[in-house]
C-alpha cells in the first residue's frame, strides 16, 4: 500500500523548479492521489465525480452551441433549428448539452439524498453541505434559463411563469420582475440577459464546487458508517482505489446518458418546445423540467400567491437548518433504525410530490400535494428533531476497519447491512 | 519603515512550500502525517513567519494611517453605490421598450357580442371583450362581499360602455393567458394553477391575487378606443 500512497516529491530539476514557484502539483498530489478517504466507501459515494464531469461537459458542449445560436428574440429559435439540422453534428451537441442537464440533475439527487440517508451534513460538515445547496441553487437557476434560450412555447411561458414569482414579494415586487425582463412582459431583452447570465452561471458554479471540495478536504469524507476515520488503517489513498471505483461507475452513467441521446433525446423534453414563443397563447398543459417538479408541486400546493412562493422556496432552504434540526448523535442511517425508514418515507413524498407536479393543479391531486406539502416540512421540522431524542441507535462497530473486516464476535454490522444493502458496496 | 521585513530570512520554506499549501488545503491529510503510509510534513506556514512583522507596523503611525483607511473606505463605499446604480438601472425597460409604449387604436365595429379580441400595448396582452346581455348581468349581480378582490362592475368598465371589458391578458398569478368563456363564470379559465374570473374579468377562484387590471384607455368614439392614453413609464 506505501507504495502508491507517497507525498508528491518533485523528481526532476523542472519540476523541483516550477514546484518551488507554484506548488500546484504537490496540491494536486495531495488532494487527488494521496488523500486518504475511508476504505468502505460504496457507490453512492462515486456521484462527486459524475457531479464534475457532467459540469465540465456542459461547459464544453454549451460553449461550442454558443458559437451557433443567436439570442434574439426573432432568431433564437430558427438558430436552435439550424444547429439541428444544418450544423455538423450540432443536432449531438444539443441533444447531449439538453439531455446533459437532466442527467446532471439525476447525479446531484442522488448525491443529495445519499447525504441525508448518511448523515454527512453534520458537524463538521456543515459548511460543506450548505456550500453545496448553494450549487444546488445556481444549477437550478442555470438550467431555467438555459431552457429559456431555445423560445419556444415551453421556454416562453416558464421564463413567465418563474420571473412573475417574484411579483409575489411584497412592494418591491413589481420592480424586481421589471428588471428581470427589461420591458413589460418577457421579451427580447428578457432572452438577451438570460443568455448572459446563462453562460456565466456555470462558471460561478465552477468556483464554488472548488471551495466544496476545500471544505470537503478539511473533514475528509464521511463513509457509510459515519463513524470519523480513526488511523491509517481505516482509509486508503484516493489513487487508485477512488479513482478506479469512480472512473467505473463514471462510466455505467455515461452509458445510462448516452442512452437517452441516442435512444429517446426529447422525452425529457415538452413537444411544446418546438413551437416557437407565442405570447398571446398559453400552452394547455404547462409543466416545468421533471426535475423542479416537486417544487412547482409545493408552489401550487398553497392557495395562496405569497404562500406557494414562500413554501417553495423554503423546500431547499430547510435544507441548510437540518444539521441543527437532526438532533441524533449518529451520523449514519445504518444505525439508526428508525430514521432509516422515515428517511425512505421522506424519498417516497418527494418522489410523490415530483408526480404530482406533473398533474393538472385539480381536484384530489391538489389535496394529495397539500398533504404531502405538509409531510415533507414536518419530516425536517418535528420528525428529525423528536427522532433524536426517542430513538435508540443500534450497536455501532468501534471503528471503520471493525466494520469492514467484522473482528469481533459482536459486530452489528450484517444487521444494518441487510436492511440498507447498499451499504455493502 | 520596517527595511528588516525585506531583509528578514526566509530560511528554505520554499522548497517545501507545496507542503505548506497541501496542508492548508487538507487537514485531513496532514492528520495522517504520523501514520507510515503519508509520511511526515513539518513545514513552517508562511503566515507565521510575517505575523509579528505586521503587528510592529501596525502600531508606528495610527493617526495619519487612520484618517487613510476611513477616507478611502468611505470614497470606496460611496464610489461603490455610484457605480452599482447604473448597472442596475440598465435592467430597467430601457427607452426604445418605453417608446413603444406609444397609445394604439383598436376599431370596435368588428368585434361581435360575445367575442374576446387580443391586443398587444407595450408588449402586454390586452382582452378586448363584447359582452352579451347575460354576461354584463351575471357579473353585475354578484355579492360584492363574497369576492377577493371587491369590485363592483361598473367601476371596471367606462360609464355608458357597459359591452365592452378591456383588461390585461395575463393571469395575475403568475401570468399565463386565461381562456375566454370557460371556468365556473363563464369569463375566463387560467388552465396553468386554475384561476377562475368571471366576466368582469374579477377573480373568483384559484390563487390568483387580484383581478385582470384595466389598462389606460379612453373611447375615442362610440367604437373606437385608444389604449395606453396618459401612460407613464
Ligand atoms: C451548469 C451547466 C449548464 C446547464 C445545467 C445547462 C442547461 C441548459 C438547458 C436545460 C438548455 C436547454 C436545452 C434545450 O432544451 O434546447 C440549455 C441551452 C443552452 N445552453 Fe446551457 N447549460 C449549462 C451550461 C452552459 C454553458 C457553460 C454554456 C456556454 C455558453 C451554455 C450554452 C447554452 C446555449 C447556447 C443553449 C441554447 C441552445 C440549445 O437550446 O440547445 N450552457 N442549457
Ligand atoms: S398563472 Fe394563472 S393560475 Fe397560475
Amino acid at each position: 500500500m506505501s507504495k502508491h500512497a507517497t507525498t508528491y516529491v518533485p523528481k526532476s530539476a523542472f519540476a523541483k523548479w516550477f514546484e518551488s514557484r507554484l506548488p500546484i502539483v504537490g496540491l494536486i498530489h495531495s488532494s487527488f492521489v494521496a488523500f486518504p478517504v475511508p476504505r468502505n466507501l460504496n457507490y453512492w459515494w462515486t456521484f462527486g465525480g459524475v457531479l464534475f464531469f457532467m459540469l465540465v461537459m456542459q461547459i464544453i458542449t454549451g460553449v461550442v452551441l454558443a458559437m451557433h445560436y443567436t439570442p434574439n428574440a426573432n432568431l433564437a429559435f430558427d438558430s436552435v433549428e439550424r444547429i439541428m439540422r444544418d450544423v455538423n453534428y450540432g443536432w449531438l451537441l444539443r441533444y447531449l448539452h439538453a439531455n446533459g442537464a437532466s442527467m446532471f440533475f439525476v447525479a446531484v439527487y442522488i448525491h443529495i439524498f445519499r447525504n441525508f440517508y448518511y448523515g454527512s451534513y453534520k458537524a463538521p460538515r456543515e459548511v460543506l453541505f450548505i456550500l453545496g445547496i448553494i450549487i444546488f441553487l445556481l444549477m437550478m437557476a442555470t438550467a431555467f434559463m438555459g431552457y429559456v434560450l431555445p423560445w419556444g412555447q415551453m421556454s416562453f411561458w416558464g421564463a413567465t411563469v418563474i420571473t412573475n414569482l417574484f411579483s409575489a414579494v411584497p412592494i418591491i415586487g413589481d420592480t424586481i420582475v421589471s428588471l428581470l425582463w427589461g420591458g413589460y412582459s418577457v421579451g427580447n431583452p428578457t432572452l438577451n440577459r438570460f443568455f448572459s447570465l446563462h453562460y456565466l452561471l456555470p462558471f460561478m458554479i465552477f468556483g464554488v464546487v472548488i471551495l466544496h471540495v476545500w471544505a470537503l478536504h478539511v473533514p475528509g469524507n464521511n463513509n457509510p458508517t459515519g463513524i470519523e476515520m480513526k488511523s491509517g488503517k481505516d482509509a486508503v489513498p484516493f489513487h487508485p482505489y477512488m479513482t478506479v471505483k469512480d472512473g467505473f461507475s463514471l462510466v455505467l452513467f455515461l452509458i445510462f446518458f448516452a442512452w437517452w441521446v441516442f435512444y429517446m433525446p426529447n422525452y425529457l423534453g415538452h413537444a411544446d418546445n418546438y413551437i416557437p414563443a407565442n405570447p398571446s397563447v398559453t400552452p394547455s398543459h404547462i409543466v416545468p423540467e421533471w426535475y423542479f417538479l416537486p417544487f412547482y408541486a409545493i408552489l401550487r400546493a398553497v392557495p395562496d400567491k405569497l404562500g406557494g412562493v414562500v413554501a417553495m422556496v423554503a423546500a431547499i432552504l430547510i435544507w441548510a437548518l437540518v444539521p441543527w434540526l437532526d438532533t441524533s448523535k449518529v451520523r449514519s442511517a445504518v444505525y439508526r433504525p428508525l430514521y432509516r425508514q422515515f428517511f425512505w418515507v421522506w424519498f417516497a413524498v418527494c418522489i410523490l410530490l415530483g408526480w404530482l407536479g406533473s398533474k393538472p393543479a385539480e381536484g384530489g391531486y391538489v389535496i394529495a400535494a397539500r398533504i404531502a406539502t405538509i409531510y415533507y416540512f414536518a419530516h425536517f421540522l418535528i420528525i428529525l428533531p423528536l427522532l433524536g431524542l426517542f430513538e435508540r441507535p443500534q450497536r455501532m462497530p468501534g471503528s471503520i476497519v471493525e466494520s469492514v473486516l467484522g473482528r469481533g464476535a459482536a459486530a452489528p454490522v450484517p444487521a444494518g447491512a441487510t436492511a440498507a444493502p447498499q451499504t455493502q458496496g | 519603515m520596517p527595511a528588516h521585513a525585506k531583509e528578514r530570512p526566509r530560511g528554505d520554506a520554499g522548497s517545501h512550500c507545496m507542503r505548506i499549501c497541501a496542508r492548508a488545503w487538507s487537514p485531513a491529510l496532514s492528520r495522517f502525517q504520523s501514520a507510515s503510509i503519508f509520511g511526515p510534513c513539518d513545514t513552517v506556514h508562511a503566515n507565521q513567519l510575517r505575523e509579528p512583522v505586521a503587528d510592529s507596523i501596525a502600531s508606528v503611525e495610527p493617526t495619519r494611517r487612520d484618517f487613510l483607511y476611513i477616507a478611502t473606505g468611505a470614497a470606496a463605499a460611496v464610489g461603490a453605490a455610484g457605480l452599482a446604480w447604473p448597472f442596475v438601472s440598465s435592467l430597467a425597460p430601457d427607452a426604445d421598450t418605453v417608446a413603444a409604449g406609444a397609445p394604439v387604436e383598436l376599431d370596435l365595429t368588428p368585434i361581435a357580442p360575445g367575442q374576446i379580441v387580443k391586443v398587444f400595448w407595450r408588449g402586454k396582452l390586452i382582452f378586448v371583450r363584447h359582452r352579451t346581455e347575460e354576461e354584463i348581468k351575471a357579473a353585475q349581480d354578484v355579492n360584492l362581499a363574497t369576492l377577493k378582490d371587491p369590485q363592483p362592475d361598473s367601476a371596471r368598465v367606462k360609464e355608458g360602455h357597459a359591452q365592452w371589458l378591456v383588461v390585461y391578458g395575463n393571469c395575475t398569478h403568475l401570468g399565463c393567458v386565461p381562456l375566454g368563456q370557460q371556468g365556473e363564470f363563464k369569463g375566463w379559465f387560467c388552465p396553468c394553477h386554475g384561476s377562475v374570473f368571471d366576466t368582469s374579468g374579477r377573480i373568483r377562484q384559484g390563487p390568483a391575487p387580484i383581478n385582470l387590471p384595466i389598462p389606460p384607455y379612453t373611447f375615442v368614439s362610440d367604437t373606437k378606443i385608444r389604449i395606453g392614453e396618459g401612460a407613464t413609464a
